[in-house]
Order: structure tokens, then C-alpha cells, then sequence
């Protein structure tokens, strides 16, 4: 036996089934350990009074304020457009430097910081402007394009740079050959991120910037649910039908658009920036301690433990939990869901109602969900794991739905219940791994952001710090979320090496 | 009773003037032509001819016609890679249980089952393997583990395309008088004409789209098997 086989016969078991089954039996471990400390209660008097009751808005949704939606509708194309533009361009010059450690590490930072985040940030700096918008859409997703671009860049056939020889590394090589043969992914991409920057764009509306999900929210808190419905139907035939208008080709007269009709506007100026640099996000303690060097340490410890036990802990451990069941609801929810896309479970007809329901459920922000769920239910973990596993588990069923039409069954397969446990979950199981692996680091942001609506997680304290002011709080804070998520990154690819696991889907 | 002695003489297939071909896009190709052929319970058929012949049309079509329940084999092994042999060979009977059963089966196997499927592995000489899942396993393996499955079906009927085309020779004769002793009807495709003549009582040749030869084993010579290919 060589060498090479010899490992290989170490690594992997004997049996891949057995494999995939103490994986999954690793998840539902994390997840008995994490139910009995996760807030599962529904605390709304009639949950189904409120249900009904957002159902009969979306039965008579109300066009009446269209001159509202249709502002609202434009500013999110507007920061959607430059947001994703501006990150699309930096994105790009940074992947072409993507092999350096110092620019990947750049790059995890900005990505691991949420969107809503950066616009709390930048509401302190530059008001609520359409700076602020684009900032926040810009900056993590530079870090996410220049991840992805960086592996297109690596993944284009070698041939071309090996046939030039000994300088196949340098930034000429790259220009020439790696970006022209990797062009029309990046395009293909971009256009997928475009309509994630829409969603984010709408959802940055709940902090406070003109977008749609500023308006929804109103209508929801006063109650207005035929309005909301309404804003809610434009939103999914925006996100439904991108596929028909949003072309590469068209994107340079979007963005122009988008710079005439909203054009860069900041409130702040440098006075305010340095401030917030130099003044407001220093520790309390450093700010005004007096005293020497081993006085102030001291009181900045003090000051650390106190954040630790009161925010930094409680938030990390909510965050955790409330993830981790999220991850494993979606794993639940996406293998439910999947039969109803594929050809080897349903017919045409059956196929186009699951194809509605999971656009529908997929293009609605875990954020918006969790927000009509928490007026269904109340305020508790409940809505935010029903959110998080509904998105994410629509996502990975379309994808696993697609990936099942091209197995190929025998002509005397089983059917059915049968069909689905012995031939269709063993071949689709470990994509199914692969994608849940990949849906694990946006759970986890996204869980951070569900405090903003109240579940106790870091989101929760950090939006709190906010608004009492306490931007060194904040800022903290916002770092442990941005470690976590680095931290859940690691783990992830560690995990997709170990299984044997690398194809990343076009849209994840 | 009468039902039953009715079927022990009716044909387990008849076709006549049959069309058969395959449809890609919107071009209908036909592979075989103005097909006549009836198979009797009992015969042990070899199917043989060039590869692109028809065989694999021939045999689906047979298979799907066919009065009696089928144990069937196709070319390509068509296991599921990553379960293990055993349950590679359960599915042989998915469909004889309900879903329910066959779920529980999936996590803890019955004894019954686990007996009736080890007894089939060591007659094929594949007991060290049924732990070990599909894709780790030699093409001869996951031949035999096809196989296998077959044999679990327990019909009366055996189908089988190449299904011994990956085992050397010796191997490739014991596994066919095994598939001869568990099955009372035999059909199978064959790329080799001694191991053809060998077993089967009946020799269908085709060639370019029609069958060039249908004749008892006995009255056939090594020359007329020649001239199909």
C-alpha cells in the first residue's frame, strides 16, 4: 500500500453513509444541548387573532399610498445599486491581490460585520444620508466579492498561465489571462449579489434609512396590515421577476440611474469622523481615567468585566444558541421542502406550487420574517428560529431540488416515501452538508442582527448601546459578533475539508 | 388454481410487429424493428450481438412487458454509491413492505432480514462486504453486490444486462449457474458467445436493428454466432 492510499483509507471511513449518519447525530447533539436554554414561549395573547389578521391584508392589499412605495421602491434600487457597485469595484481590485494573508484577513473582517451594523456605525458619522446606505452595502460587501472573486480568480483553468512560464503569479497574469477567463462568472455572480443588495437595502429601512422595509415597518406597528401587504407584494415581484431585467449588460445604466436620482449626500463632515474616532468609541475608562499606567489598566479590566458579564456573555451564549437550533431547523426544513422542486418526487403541477412557495420564502429577509413573526408570536426565540430556518431552508431545498434532477435513477427505482430514504437522501446528503456548511456563517450574522427586534442576542445589546449612547459599548460589541462569525467561518471550511467537500454553488 | 397453471403455460412476453427506439428531443430514433418474439416460462435465453445492437432497448422493453414480476439487473450497476452493500441488496424489496417498515429496516435491520441477505452474500462470495458502503467497493464487487440485489427480489424472472461482465472468467460461469439456479426464466445479455452457449437453451442474435438469429442453443454453430458480429 502507498503512502497515498494508506491516508486516505485512515480518513475516510468504510462506509460514507455511516459518515454522513455521525455528523448529523453531531448536530442533534449541539441541538439538545441548546433547546433547553433557548426561550421557545409565545407570549401574544392570540397569536392566531394576529395571524389572521396579516393573512387578510395580504387578501386586500392596499395601493392607496403609491407615491410613498414608489420613492421607497426606487431609493432601495437606488442604495441596492450603488452599494453593490461600489463594493462590486473594490471587491474587485482587492481579489486581484487575494493570495496576500493581510488583504484575505481584511477582507473576513469587513465581511463579518453586518450590514445593519455598518449603517449603525455610520448613522453616528454621516446621518441619516444616502451615504450611510451605500457605506453599509459597500463595505461588507467588498469583503464578500473580493472572497469570491479572489476564488474565481484561483479556480480559472491553469493551461493559459502555466503556457507564459516562470512569472505566472504577478499582477500582469492576472489582468490578462485569470480575470478575462473568470469574467463571466464574476458577472454571473455580481448579478446574484445585486439582488441580495436589494434585500439588504430594503431591510436597512427598519434602522431608519427611506427604503422599503422603513414603510413596512410603520404600516405593521400602526397596524395598517393591507398597506404593508401591499409593500410586501412589490417587494417579491421586484426580487421575482430580477432575473428578466437584472442583466450585466444593463447594470452600468442602473447605477448611473441610481447616481442621478440619488445622489451621494452625507451629513457629516471630518470634525464629526474624528470625533467618533479619536473620542467616542474609546473605552469610558481610558477616556477620562486619571492616573498612571497601572491604575488605568486596572479600571479598564474592571470596565472589560463588566461588559463581559453583562452583555459580551449573555449575548455570545443567545447568539450561539439561538443559531445553532436556527441551523439545524433549516437542515430539517430544506429536506422537507425538496421533493416538492424535483422531478423524481412531483409533476409539473406539483413542482410549480413548490417553486412559489420557496421563492416566496427565499426572497423574504430572515429579518422580515422574524419581524412578523415576533407580531405573531411575541417577543421570544420562536420567531427568530421560524425566520432563519424558513429563508435558509428555502434556499438549500431550491438548491438541492436542483441538484436531484440530474441523478439518475433505475428503471425499476422505488417510488415515493422509499425513493426518497434509500435512493435520493444518500446521493444528495453530502451537497446537503456542503450547503448547510456554507448557510452556517450567514445564520450566525443574521442572528446577531435579530437583536436589533429584541431577541436577546448580540444584536439586542448592541443596538441598546446605541441608543444610550455608549459607542465604545457598541463598537466592542460589534468586534465579538465579527469574531464569532470568523470564528463559525474557520470551523465551516475546516469541516467541508474534512468531508471532502468543495464546490460552492453559484448562488450562496 | 386455475390462474396459476394459466401463467406456468402463457408466454411471459409476446411481442409482435413491435417498434421499439428511444425519443431525444423531438427526433424519435428507432433502435429495433418489426419486432417478433415470445418467451415461454423456463427458457434460459442469452441475448448477443455488437454493442449498439439493440440488447439494452430490447432488454428494458422486456422487462417492462413482462406478466411476472422481474429480478432485474441493468448494465450499469445502479447502486446507491454511498449506502451500504446490505441495504443496496434490501432495495431489492423496497417495494414488497410498506415505507414504514422499510424506514425502521434502515435504522435497526430485522433479524430475518439480516439472515435472508447474508445467506445471498455468501453464495455470491460477498459476506465481508455488506458492511462497507457502494463507492469503496472494485466494479466486480459492485457487480456482484447488483447482483445480489437481484437475487433478493425472488421472481421467478431474471433480467440482466452484462451482469457478470466485470468478473474474470471462472467467476463470471459460477455466477451464471447461479442466477440459473435461483430463477426459473433467464434472459440475459451477453458479450461472450462460449459462456452464451454454455447455459442458455435459447440464442437470440440481433444485428443492425432487427434479429438476425433466434434459434435453440443446440442447433446453433460458432459460425452463425460470427456473423453477428
Amino acid at each position: 500500500m502507498t503512502d497515498a492510499t494508506l491516508t486516505s483509507s485512515i480518513n475516510t471511513s468504510t462506509n460514507s453513509a455511516v459518515t454522513y449518519r455521525r455528523v448529523s447525530l453531531l448536530f442533534l447533539i449541539t441541538l439538545f444541548i441548546c433547546l433547553p436554554f433557548a426561550n421557545l414561549s409565545i407570549n401574544t395573547l392570540d397569536p392566531w387573532d394576529e395571524l389572521s389578521r396579516i393573512g387578510a391584508g395580504f387578501l386586500a392589499p392596499s395601493f392607496s399610498n403609491y407615491q410613498t412605495l414608489t420613492e421607497a421602491l426606487l431609493n432601495t434600487l437606488a442604495f441596492a445599486f450603488q452599494g453593490v457597485a461600489l463594493g462590486g469595484v473594490c471587491g474587485l481590485i482587492l481579489s486581484l491581490f487575494y493570495q496576500k494573508t493581510v488583504i484575505r484577513q481584511f477582507s473576513a473582517f469587513i465581511r463579518a460585520i453586518h450590514e445593519i451594523f455598518w449603517a449603525l456605525i455610520f448613522i453616528q458619522i454621516t446621518g441619516l444620508s444616502s451615504a450611510t446606505g451605500i457605506l453599509a452595502i459597500a463595505i461588507p460587501y467588498t469583503g464578500i466579492f473580493a472572497k469570491i472573486f479572489g476564488e474565481l480568480l484561483n479556480e480559472v483553468d491553469h493551461r493559459p498561465i502555466d503556457a507564459i512560464g516562470s512569472q505566472s503569479n504577478t499582477l500582469n497574469s492576472t489582468l490578462f489571462i485569470r480575470l478575462p477567463l473568470a469574467w463571466q462568472h464574476i458577472k454571473t455572480y455580481t448579478c446574484y449579489r445585486l439582488e441580495c443588495g436589494i434585500r439588504s437595502s430594503a431591510v436597512l429601512g427598519f434602522i431608519g434609512l427611506p427604503t422599503l422595509g422603513f414603510h413596512m415597518e410603520t404600516y405593521y406597528k400602526q397596524g395598517q396590515y393591507e398597506e404593508a401587504a401591499a409593500i410586501l407584494y412589490v417587494f417579491f415581484i421586484l426580487i421575482g421577476t430580477a432575473r428578466f431585467w437584472l442583466k450585466p449588460l444593463l447594470l452600468p445604466i442602473y447605477v448611473l440611474a441610481s447616481i442621478w436620482f440619488l445622489p451621494w449626500q452625507s451629513y457629516g463632515d471630518w470634525s464629526l469622523f474624528t470625533r467618533f474616532i479619536t473620542e467616542d468609541i474609546v473605552p469610558g475608562p481610558l477616556k477620562y481615567a486619571q492616573g498612571d499606567l497601572l491604575s488605568q489598566s486596572a479600571i479598564f479590566a474592571d470596565w472589560f468585566t463588566q461588559r463581559w458579564n453583562n452583555e459580551i456573555l449573555p449575548g455570545v451564549l443567545n447568539t450561539l444558541i439561538l443559531s445553532q437550533i436556527s441551523l439545524i431547523a433549516t437542515g430539517f426544513i430544506a429536506l422537507l421542502l425538496f421533493p416538492w422542486v424535483s422531478s423524481l418526487f412531483f409533476n409539473k403541477a406539483g413542482r410549480f406550487t413548490g417553486h412559489s412557495v420557496l421563492v416566496v420564502m427565499r426572497s423574504t429577509p430572515e429579518y422580515l420574517l422574524a419581524f412578523i413573526g415576533l407580531l405573531i408570536f411575541g417577543p421570544s426565540m420562536l420567531p427568530g428560529i421560524l425566520a432563519l430556518a424558513l429563508h435558509n431552508g428555502a434556499i438549500v431545498a431550491h438548491l438541492i431540488g436542483l441538484y436531484s434532477q440530474v441523478l439518475v435513477l433505475r428503471d425499476d427505482a422505488s417510488t415515493g416515501i422509499n425513493r426518497y430514504f434509500f435512493e435520493v437522501l444518500p446521493r444528495i446528503y453530502r451537497q446537503f452538508l456542503a450547503f448547510l456548511l456554507y448557510r452556517w456563517e450567514v445564520i450566525m450574522r443574521e442572528t446577531a442582527i435579530l437583536g436589533i427586534l429584541g431577541i436577546p442576542t448580540l444584536g439586542f445589546y448592541i443596538d441598546s448601546a446605541f441608543e444610550e449612547i455608549r459607542f465604545d459599548r457598541a463598537l466592542l460589541l460589534i468586534l465579538v459578533a465579527a469574531l464569532l462569525n470568523i470564528v463559525v467561518d474557520q470551523i465551516a471550511t475546516w469541516s467541508r475539508t474534512r468531508l471532502h467537500i468543495h464546490q460552492r454553488p453559484g448562488s450562496l | 388454481m386455475a390462474s396459476i397453471t394459466d401463467t406456468q403455460f402463457q408466454p411471459i412476453v409476446s411481442l409482435e410487429n413491435e417498434q421499439l427506439g428511444y425519443v431525444s428531443g423531438k427526433k424519435a430514433h428507432s433502435v429495433l424493428s418489426d419486432l417478433n418474439l415470445s418467451i415461454a416460462p423456463g427458457e434460459k435465453i442469452a441475448l448477443v450481438g455488437k454493442s449498439g445492437s439493440g440488447k439494452s432497448t430490447l432488454l428494458k422493453h422486456l422487462r417492462q412487458s413482462s406478466s411476472m414480476p422481474v429480478a432485474w439487473c441493468p448494465q450499469e450497476p445502479s447502486l446507491v454509491p454511498m449506502l451500504s452493500a446490505f441495504y443496496n441488496i434490501y432495495m431489492g424489496q423496497l417495494n414488497h413492505h410498506h415505507w414504514l417498515q422499510n424506514l425502521i429496516n434502515l435504522i435497526i435491520p430485522k433479524a430475518q432480514t439480516k439472515s435472508d441477505i447474508r445467506s445471498i452474500a455468501s453464495t455470491l462470495e460477498i459476506e465481508p462486504l455488506l458492511n462497507s458502503s457502494v463507492d469503496q467497493l472494485s466494479g466486480g464487487q459492485q457487480q456482484r453486490i447488483s447482483l445480489a440485489r437481484a437475487f433478493y427480489q425472488n421472481a421467478d424472472v431474471f433480467i440482466g444486462d452484462e451482469p457478470v461482465s466485470a468478473v474474470d472468467e471462472l467467476q463470471s460461469r459460477r455466477l451464471i449457474n447461479q442466477i440459473i439456479a435461483k430463477h426459473s426464466t433467464v434472459i440475459i445479455a451477453l458479450h461472450d458467445i462460449d459462456l452464451a452457449r454454455a447455459f442458455a437453451t435459447r440464442i437470440i442474435g440481433l444485428k443492425d436493428g432487427a434479429v438476425e438469429l433466434d434459434v435453440s442453443a443446440d442447433n446453433v454453430s460458432q459460425q452463425d454466432l460470427l456473423t453477428l458480429y
